[in-house]
């Protein structure tokens, strides 16, 4: 469980990281810390390396410098074997789900289990597997199917749940709304809160996703220039007057779904159903009640 | 912090209390599961305030209790109360496994499955083929829409960048018949008709034969894995909406530039399969070139040859429309790619084969022996 009254822990800490392909200069001297019990939202425009970013703390990509703790222990140029104990421990969705196309999607679930927990006895396993599915917010007939049956959404769904399986603390992200249609997206946004707080999760989510960015994240960190640069919440971010954050959140998309957010939040009840669902800001309303609620 | 998920079983009045202690999580877990099974006793009351963690497996565990024996649990704060409800709202009858079928049934729609995909197969290239007939009509009746560079293109891919495979291999061929035949007619004192057998055979037979396969092997598959990553991507469909045809943009240049260029390597072949048997020859069995090549041209008919030429075009054909055929069939995932390429490949030197065998019977019929 989170640590209540201590002061906030950093279960990600990145210094001085560097990445480059070729001449191509991503991250330089890029620093960020991530705190135990948030969900953190990484912004930035196309191209700045927030996938990249995400590789070289899960250690996928050998970063050029600098140096990436995950709860305390370095995580760059390790061997395979000692990094076990830290991977029991997080959870990754990619953006395509990743899931093993030659298994179903219960044996998918399995997969960690099975890795980290062979002496798990059967019955357990698929009863953990039962659970997890439903948790993700899948039917309860998706066990047997194969990911190449399952919708896009679906896809993400059964990666939430395999990312899930070893009950992380961590839980990683990659545009988990990306290509989803926005019912689907909020419900998304709204499943990961709830998970988030039942289980004491750290998210680190990477999105494009206005609504998302403001209906679940605690704080969001913005990638520019090579660096991280500014962390804080919506309302800290757009007090610093940068010009990028500035014309990311309130550009037209941006001031849309911020005023539907406000509106939301204002009323205390919300308009009677048929109103609320004619209305064009459905979309970005939907996850705000997500989060209150 | 970390201990071992543990408890103890004491008893209150004619209620068996089990006190948790400990950390109930995935990590610390142990034989617990298997313990728990083995408590007996009607009524359980499960008390938690002693746990020190507990994640989704620890509440299931409780949940499950909870739920088939009707243990009460006690010593639960708010957060936990959530997880143990979030737990017993995900404890739905989930299908995990396919239904399974006895192995009888399951051979048997094998067998089916397999001799209607056959089928369908057949009528599918049968199809194709149709299809291909009728988009060169059209395209000879509109010879302006016809796609040059495209063509020149695949002629390029298909025959200048295999000449050095083909060649090599038809090269280490020409050797392999050559020493074979030596080494069995050396037992009866006729080592000389080493030459009929080499012109013979690379001219009539290996030649085209060998580089059908090879051609299959390089251009049907690439035919097949291009056209299908191109049917994923909706490029074929992003054709189609812009008004080009994909039979006339992809398939029939690929198709033409093989029907067009088999023969050409196949005479190529032989000629260098040929070479590679003289080289031989001359080394290892003291026959001079000039001999060799005077033998050749007296023991090789051009009913051969004529044979050989015939035969390309069509093996060119099977080889390009299995390929092409079998990058349109692809739907669905990137998987596909892989089965579809394997299957045009397959096809394609079956086919090939096949028509050899028939080729070679009705040869014989009409006398070029």
């Amino acid at each position: 469980m989170p640590a209540n009254g201590k002061p906030p822990q950093t279960i990600i800490t990145v210094r001085g990281l560097g990445n480059s392909f070729g001449d191509q200069i991503v991250h330089e001297d890029l620093d960020l810390e991530v705190r135990r019990g948030e969900i953190l939202g990484v912004v930035g425009g196309s191209g700045t390396g927030k996938s990249v970013l995400m590789r070289s703390i899960i250690g996928l990509q050998t970063p050029t410098a600098g140096e990436v703790h995950v709860f305390g222990e370095p995580t760059i140029d390790r061997e395979e074997g000692e990094l076990q104990d830290i991977r029991k421990r997080w959870g990754i969705l990619f953006q395509g789900a990743a899931l093993f196309s030659t298994l179903t999607v219960a044996e998918n679930v399995q997969v960690p289990l099975r890795e980290f927990y062979p002496r798990l006895s059967p019955g357990l396993m698929d009863e953990m597997a039962s659970y997890k599915i439903v948790m993700s917010g899948l039917a309860a007939d998706v066990g047997p199917k194969y990911p190449s049956e399952l919708s896009g959404g679906m896809k993400k769904r059964a990666g939430v749940a395999r990312a899930l399986a070893l009950d992380p603390e961590l839980l990683f992200l990659d545009e988990p709304t990306a290509g989803l249609d926005p019912i689907g997206a909020a419900a998304f946004d709204q499943l990961i809160s709830e998970l988030q707080k039942a289980l004491g999760l750290t998210v680190f989510l990477i999105t494009h996703d206005l609504d998302t960015l403001y209906a679940i994240c605690d704080r969001v960190a913005v990638l520019a220039d090579r660096k991280v640069i500014a962390v804080g919440t919506i309302p800290e971010l757009l007090a610093l007057d940068h010009e990028w954050i500035e014309e990311y959140f309130k550009g037209p998309r941006g001031r849309a779904v911020e005023s539907a957010i406000g509106a939301d939040k204002s009323k205390a009840a919300p308009p009677t159903g048929a109103g609320a669902r004619k209305g064009p800001s459905a979309s970005g309303a939907d996850p705000g009640k997500g989060a209150s609620g | 912090m970390s201990t071992t998920a543990d408890f103890s079983q004491e008893m209150d009045g004619d209620a068996c209390v089990l006190t948790f202690s400990g950390c109930l999580t995935l990590a610390r877990i142990g034989d617990l599961p298997q313990r728990l099974d083995g408590v007996t006793g009607d009524r359980l009351v499960l008390d938690l305030s002693r746990v020190d963690r507990m994640d989704t497996v620890g509440a299931w565990l409780v949940h499950k209790l909870a739920r088939d024996r009707g243990a009460e649990v006690r010593g639960v704060d708010e957060e936990r109360s959530k997880l143990l409800e979030q737990v017993s709202q995900a404890d739905q009858p989930v299908k995990l496994r396919p239904d399974r079928t006895p192995p009888l049934y399951r051979v048997l729609g094998q067998v089916g499955d397999a001799t209607a995909l056959a089928g369908r197969t057949m009528l599918g290239l049968l199809g194709f083929f149709g299809a291909l007939l009728i988009a060169s009509w059209n395209l000879i009746r509109n010879p302006r829409r016809f796609r040059g560079n495209a063509v020149t293109q695949q002629f390029e891919v298909v025959g200048v960048h295999a000449l050095g495979i083909v060649g090599l291999m038809s090269f280490l061929v020409g050797i392999v018949i050559a020493q074979q035949g030596a080494v069995q007619l050396r037992q009866f004192g006729a080592e000389v008709f080493t030459i009929n057998l080499i012109g013979r055979m690379s001219v009539k037979e290996l030649g085209t034969l060998m580089t059908a396969i090879m051609v299959a092997g390089r251009s049907g598959s690439a035919f097949a894995a291009q056209i299908g990553s191109m049917k994923l991507a909706e490029e074929v469909d992003a054709m189609r909406t812009i008004g080009v045809s994909p039979m006339e943009a992809l398939v029939i240049p690929r198709v033409l530039a093989t029907v067009l260029l088999m023969p050409l390597l196949g005479f190529y072949s032989a000629v260098i399969s040929i070479v590679g048997g003289g080289l031989f020859a001359w080394l290892s069995l003291d026959i001079p070139p000039v001999t060799y090549v005077q033998r050749i041209r007296e023991v090789v008919p051009m009913t051969d040859l004529w044979g050989a030429l015939i035969k390309a075009p069509v093996f060119g054909l099977i080889i390009a429309m299995a390929g092409c055929f079998q990058g349109m069939q692809v739907e669905g995932d990137a998987e596909q790619v892989g089965l579809r390429t394997t299957a045009a490949v397959v096809q394609g030197i079956f086919l090939v084969i096949v028509l050899d065998a028939f080729f070679a019977v009705f040869f014989s019929s009409i006398g070029w022996v």
